[in-house]
């Protein structure tokens, strides 16, 4: 009986399981070809030697780099993975720390120049840093005075995901999220800089501000949409858009990416108030023990067809021009990979705001514990 | 007395990671980097939102056992009333989602309210996460069992003479519910409660997971304030919103060992 009853068991469990299987953002297809994993300028690569210690975000470079990188130049990489650039941060502070080059993004590089943990880019050693389109620099200069400490490795804009079918005017400001029309189909963005940012840039305010009365504002802005939204989230966003059960989100260009491969119902848009825009750099930090595999690794990654590569690994955009020019019209003519200059001229990036932090933290706390009730 | 060495290993445990941690939690309320300073203590303690979070995530825990009480005791009854080898089959059925991790059960409750359920009612874009409703359903869910593996035990170890006895003397089964079972599955309620009150008072997981980070609890509230922007957190006042929270979940297992304490046997879980 027991045995029976058990089997009957098992099916059931299989049946329901098979039933509620879910599938949100599948692997995104990519293409299919070999991809080409040679110099774009016929370069040869000395023997170093050494070991390079790398800390990195996770599956934030393409491993057959990294393998190619040790091939070539003898070195022996050390990859370690971060999951937050606070992490990144500590560990960097500490002065024993091994590490000899890292990615982090760009209001932790303010940081870092202020705390004079980083070295000086040695541009000699990295001839293929022209590569990178000045535009890129434009912006990378306002947190890296001179773009003397980093390079940009990736980049990418905060902006607004919507269904189509959903949504039939035009996107074009972050005044929709507030449109009671959307009751309960918008998605904000679990995070204190970036829902503050959607705010305060729709009241016409710097997202940097460092003014308590416009931070005020916003978090009263924010309290308002609280019966108009779906809910706060980061990762769940995408499955909900995927899936048709929401009408709009705030959402990174990367994100919205996997979402759009998915759903071609879906749309990105940055809107005309302007919008966040992040870099994640390489530095070199002053402690770094193997500063000749570093500059060379560095130089390695802004190789046209491997920055191209790498690209296609990480779907993100790259501030690459040669990698540019190699990657088909996918990722070339997409807005939401290669936004246009005028779009990228209305983005700024987070600044470090000292203590003025504080006041945000302040206004998020409100908001969150106006939440739910 | 030379057995006390047994002990030791336990204390060195409770040491470590009990004792230590909650004075960790009690130096970074009053020290902030550095400093001794009672400011974010009392500011935290005066911050009328963050007791409104306290008093709802109190309403909800609360409504979750009772809820939990009133499933829990029909079934925990019938269980104890069935042959033994039926009844054993059948609360191992009520036990197997407990085998799996609690988070998982979370997640798939998510996928069950926003998409299974929804698609399946063709409901459109409309899903039944985000709600109150949905946070309390999928605590009493996760939280049922807690409440009927201690009636269970108390009531499987009843003794059916007192019953035979209360029939014997003219009392009818409703009778005998009230003045004889009821009363003797006290311990059993207690324990049922305080496993249940606890963890739902300190519910984290569900409300961040169901409520789509809308429906905001206590613990929700202890998190944010240790992961703000720029991840330096603010942990004192992390460390006072705890403090607040265990002297809350001391206070219940206060009252709740004063209904107890006559009742030694039987209201334990395990």
């Amino acid at each position: 009986m027991k045995k029976i009853f058990a089997f009957a068991l098992c099916i059931v469990m299989l049946l329901a399981s098979f039933a509620c299987a879910q599938k949100p953002a599948a692997n995104t297809e990519k293409s299919e070809e070999e991809p080409d994993y040679s110099f774009a300028n016929g370069d040869q690569y000395e023997q170093i030697g050494g070991t390079l210690n790398i800390l990195n975000w996770g599956e934030y470079i393409d491993p057959e780099l990294i393998t190619l990188f040790e091939e070539e130049t003898g070195v022996k990489v050390n990859y370690v993975e971060m999951t937050s650039n606070e992490e990144m941060l500590i560990k960097l502070r500490s002065a024993d720390n091994p590490y000899d080059m890292c990615f982090p993004s760009d209001y932790i590089i303010e940081k870092l120049i202020k705390d004079d943990l980083l070295q000086p880019l040695d541009l000699s050693k990295i001839p293929n840093a022209k590569n990178i389109a000045d535009r890129m620099y434009e912006v990378t200069n306002t947190f890296d005075p001179g773009n003397q400490y980093s390079l940009p490795y990736m980049w990418g804009t905060l902006g607004i995901l919507f269904n189509t079918k959903m949504v039939d005017e035009t996107v074009d400001s972050w005044n929709i999220l507030w449109d009671e029309k959307y009751s309960g189909q918008i998605w904000q963005y679990d995070s204190i800089r970036d829902a503050l940012a959607v705010s305060l840039l729709r009241l016409g305010y710097d997202m940097n501000t460092q003014n308590p009365d416009e931070v005020a504002q916003a978090k009263e802005e924010l309290i308002k949409q609280i019966p108009l939204l779906k809910g706060c989230g980061t990762d769940n966003i995408r499955a909900s858009m995927i899936n048709g059960k929401a009408a709009l989100a705030v959402i990174y260009a990367g994100d919205a990416i996997l979402c759009m491969e998915e759903n071609p119902d879906l749309a990105y848009v940055i809107p005309k108030e302007g919008s966040n825009v992040w870099f994640d750099n390489v530095v070199i930090p002053k402690t770094a023990k193997n500063v000749e595999a570093a500059h060379a690794f560095i130089n390695f990654l802004n190789d046209a067809n491997l920055a191209a590569r790498n690209t296609e690994f990480i779907y993100y955009s790259t501030p690459n021009q040669g990698a540019m020019d190699l990657l088909d019209e996918y990722f070339t003519e997409n807005e939401v990979f290669n936004p246009s200059d005028e779009t990228l001229a209305r983005c700024s990036v987070y600044h470090d705001l000292g203590t003025f932090i504080e006041v945000y933290n302040a206004a998020w706390d409100e908001f969150k514990a106006k939440m739910g009730n | 007395m030379k057995r006390r060495i047994f002990a030791y290993p336990y204390i060195v445990w409770m040491i470590l990671f009990i004792a230590a941690p909650m004075l960790f939690i009690v130096y970074y309320a009053v020290n902030v980097g550095g400093e001794w300073t009672l400011t974010k203590f009392w500011g935290t303690l005066s911050d009328a939102a963050k007791w409104n979070v306290l008093w709802i995530s109190v309403q909800m825990a609360f409504k979750t056992t009772v809820i939990c009480l009133l499933l829990g005791y029909p079934i925990a009854y019938i269980l104890s009333n069935m042959k033994k080898t039926v009844a054993g089959f059948l609360s191992v059925l009520f036990f197997v989602p407990m085998w799996m991790n609690f988070v998982l059960r979370t997640y798939a409750w998510q996928a069950i309210l926003e998409y299974f359920l929804p698609n399946l009612f063709g409901m459109g874009n409309n899903t039944l996460t985000g709600t109150e409703s949905a946070v309390l359903m999928v605590l009493v869910y996760n939280f049922l069992p807690f409440m009927v593996l201690p009636l269970y035990n108390t009531l499987s170890k009843l003794d059916k003479s007192l019953l035979e006895a209360a029939h014997d003397l003219g009392a009818n089964s409703v009778l005998t519910f009230f003045r004889v079972i009821l009363p003797l599955s006290v311990p059993g309620i207690v324990s049922g409660i305080t496993m249940v009150f606890i963890p739902a008072i300190t519910a984290f997981t569900v409300p961040a997971l169901i409520g789509n980070g809308k429906y905001n609890l206590y613990g929700n509230e202890i998190e944010l304030a240790f992961k703000t922007l720029s991840g330096q957190g603010d942990y004192a006042v992390g460390s006072t919103l705890s403090l607040i929270l265990l002297l809350c979940v001391l206070v219940s297992t206060l009252i709740m060992n004063h209904f107890d304490k006559d009742q030694q046997e039987g209201g334990q879980m395990w």
